[in-house]
């Protein structure tokens, strides 16, 4: 492929994740943006594949090769723990009995047990 | 994606490669759809942890892939640290745990840029575009590095989470890290291979880091952390544009985008833009803040006992708990839903009115609820909570404050005016539970505490709680 369609291919996955991004993440409701925060993060330990790639490559010296270590240990604690601890929040909301009754703001006089 | 002469074997072929790694933002995608509902969340998550296993495996398959060792290293290096502190954190801990997290992400992301830059001697031979790219990452990465290094500090208290300025030459000094870095950057693209500009350039953009996260208090961090989340993705997906790897470019701009929201609706949930939040301190200068409304009010303020507040809440036919960072605090999520669950049975109805800033990172609140199994439809969120108030007969406001002060309604000159509350005082009685008067991480005095319907418990919030479940067992 020429260079300047590599570029070009490349920008148009970047645009398109984008909003493919927008729309997804968009319908998170608020009750869950601590797990989706942790979640996004550990999708971005994915720069770990990076590191894995120039490691592969010749030609790395010493130094480099310590500065990839480093940054091939750092996505790793970044992609592992993120996803586990994403995990650990997300089973807590999950062992509730009751599955969530209500959608929106709608029907705010639904509850059991008013009064006494 | 360049066509490869040399594939040993199919599975070592590109077009292989390519598929997993469509296959992997598939799982991506799919995973964070999952996350839209609490049923569907864990599956998403793990969904999306299989997608990163089979990018990296398709990643190790390649060709050129050598030095095992060093890899083998790496991994388990990260696992060894990244594993037990997942494990072992304790809920309240979670926004610095997702800071650090965050902060290592970018960490790989500026250093990865810098083993580029050395192997390529410069970005020689490489296109501009790719110099651009891995410039830009390196810049962004080390940012975010440093920024969130320097929340995750403030969140653990290790240094004052209070905002920690240079006054007016604030902003000047930032935009001159930023021009500098940037400049280092324009230098090295235009063909300059000195490895001292790139080791400035980084250097500038970890002051830059520093300086940005430094000012900003804690009752801005939802907005910081979130931020420093979309930043970590845009530089990843710009070392994926380096890199030629569709993966890192698919994964890093959802991140981005989903980092990019949510900082969003947090400035918006304060009514405050993110320039001046990053612009730091409160409303552009804590001393605005700490003399309004100082000894305004010296009068009335009402305080109650925990036995009286038994009272009130078994009598109540609604009760609504109003949770913010002091709960986090204390830790008293549990001692609470003991609480909710003391009234349910003598058949109190419970709401959990949630601010959407309330804590130090989006959803703070409703992690620490959900930990201590309050049910998720009791949690309400900002304007469904904010319909219910009048008809509910006791809030009771547990170490939250700005996210409840009326000025934010009432008091132009406030700055927190025009700021969405929660408006507990159109409910018939409000008991807040504070350890003292001092106002919050704003600094500015709650006009709440001194209306007619508000009394004031105090105390520290686990102990409170429980010693009003206490009482309430007596009644």
């Amino acid at each position: 492929m020429v260079l300047a369609s590599v570029l070009t291919t490349n920008l148009a996955i970047l645009v398109l994740a984008g909003f493919i991004g927008f729309v997804v993440i968009s319908k998170v409701p608020n009750t869950l943006h601590t797990p989706l925060m942790s979640g996004t993060n550990a999708i971005h330990g994915i720069v770990l594949l990076g590191g894995l790639l120039i490691v592969g490559l010749s030609g790395n010296g010493a130094f480099n090769k310590v500065i990839l270590v480093i940054a091939i240990a750092f996505g790793t604690i970044n992609v592992v723990g993120g996803f586990l601890v994403t995990d650990r929040m997300l089973e807590m909301f999950k062992s509730k009995p009751k599955p969530a009754a209500r959608e929106g703001a709608e029907k705010p006089g639904e509850k059991p047990g008013g009064g006494q | 994606m360049i066509a490869t002469p040399m594939a040993s074997s199919f599975l070592q072929s590109q077009s292989f490669l390519d598929v997993l790694y469509i296959v992997a933002f598939a799982l991506f995608i799919q995973g964070l759809r999952g996350l839209s509902g609490p049923t569907t969340a864990v599956r998403g998550n793990r969904i999306a942890a299989v997608g990163m296993a089979i990018a990296v495996i398709a990643t190790l398959l390649n060709r050129d892939e050598g030095n095992w060792g060093l890899i083998a290293l790496g991994v388990a290096l990260g696992t060894a640290v990244g594993v037990p502190a997942a494990r072992q954190v304790k809920m309240t801990a979670m926004p610095q745990m997702v800071a650090l997290f965050n902060g290592v992400g970018g960490g790989a992301v500026f250093l990865i840029s810098w083993s580029e830059f050395r192997l390529t001697h410069g970005y020689t031979g490489t296109p501009t575009y790719v110099a651009i790219f891995s410039l830009f990452a390196a810049i962004v990465g080390s940012v975010s590095f440093w920024g969130s290094n320097i929340a995750f500090g403030k969140l653990q208290e290790v240094i004052t989470g209070r905002p920690v300025t240079l006054g007016a030459a604030q902003q000047i000094v930032n935009l001159l890290l930023l021009v500098l870095a940037v400049a280092g950057g324009v230098d090295i693209a235009s063909g300059d291979h000195s490895q001292a500009i790139f080791i400035g350039m980084l250097v500038c953009a970890a002051l830059l880091g520093n300086a940005v996260v430094l000012p900003i208090g804690g009752a801005d961090m939802p907005v910081v952390i979130s931020m420093l989340n979309a930043f970590t993705g845009l530089s990843a997906a710009a070392t994926g544009v380096a890199l030629n790897n569709p993966a890192l470019i698919v994964a890093g701009m959802i991140v981005g985008a989903s980092g990019s929201i949510l900082t969003n609706l947090m400035a918006v949930a304060m009514n405050r833009s993110i320039p001046a939040i990053i612009a730091g301190g409160f409303g552009g200068g804590g001393a605005v803040a700490g003399a309004e409304g100082a000894g305004e009010h010296a009068g009335t303020v009402r305080s109650t006992s925990a036995a009286d507040a038994a009272i009130q809440l078994a009598y109540a036919s609604r009760v609504m708990i109003v949770p913010g960072y002091g709960m986090a605090v204390a830790q008293a999520q549990h001692a609470v839903r003991e609480l909710t669950k003391e009234l349910e049975k003598r058949g109190v109805e419970i709401g959990y009115a949630i601010h959407p800033v309330a804590g130090r990172m989006p959803g703070h609140m409703n992690v620490l609820l959900a930990e201590a199994d309050v049910p998720y439809d009791q949690l309400e969120e900002m304007e469904e909570a904010n319909q219910e108030f009048g008809r509910t007969d006791v809030s009771l406001v547990i170490g939250a404050n700005d996210v409840t002060n009326p000025a934010a309604l009432n008091t132009p000159s406030s700055p927190i005016y025009g700021m969405p509350i929660l408006e507990v005082s159109n409910s018939h009685s409000v008991i807040v539970i504070k350890r003292s008067m001092n106002p919050g991480f704003a600094g500015i005095e709650n006009e709440l505490y001194y209306e007619p319907e508000t009394q004031m418990l105090f105390g520290d919030a686990k102990a409170a709680v429980s010693e009003i479940t206490a009482e309430l067992a007596q009644l």
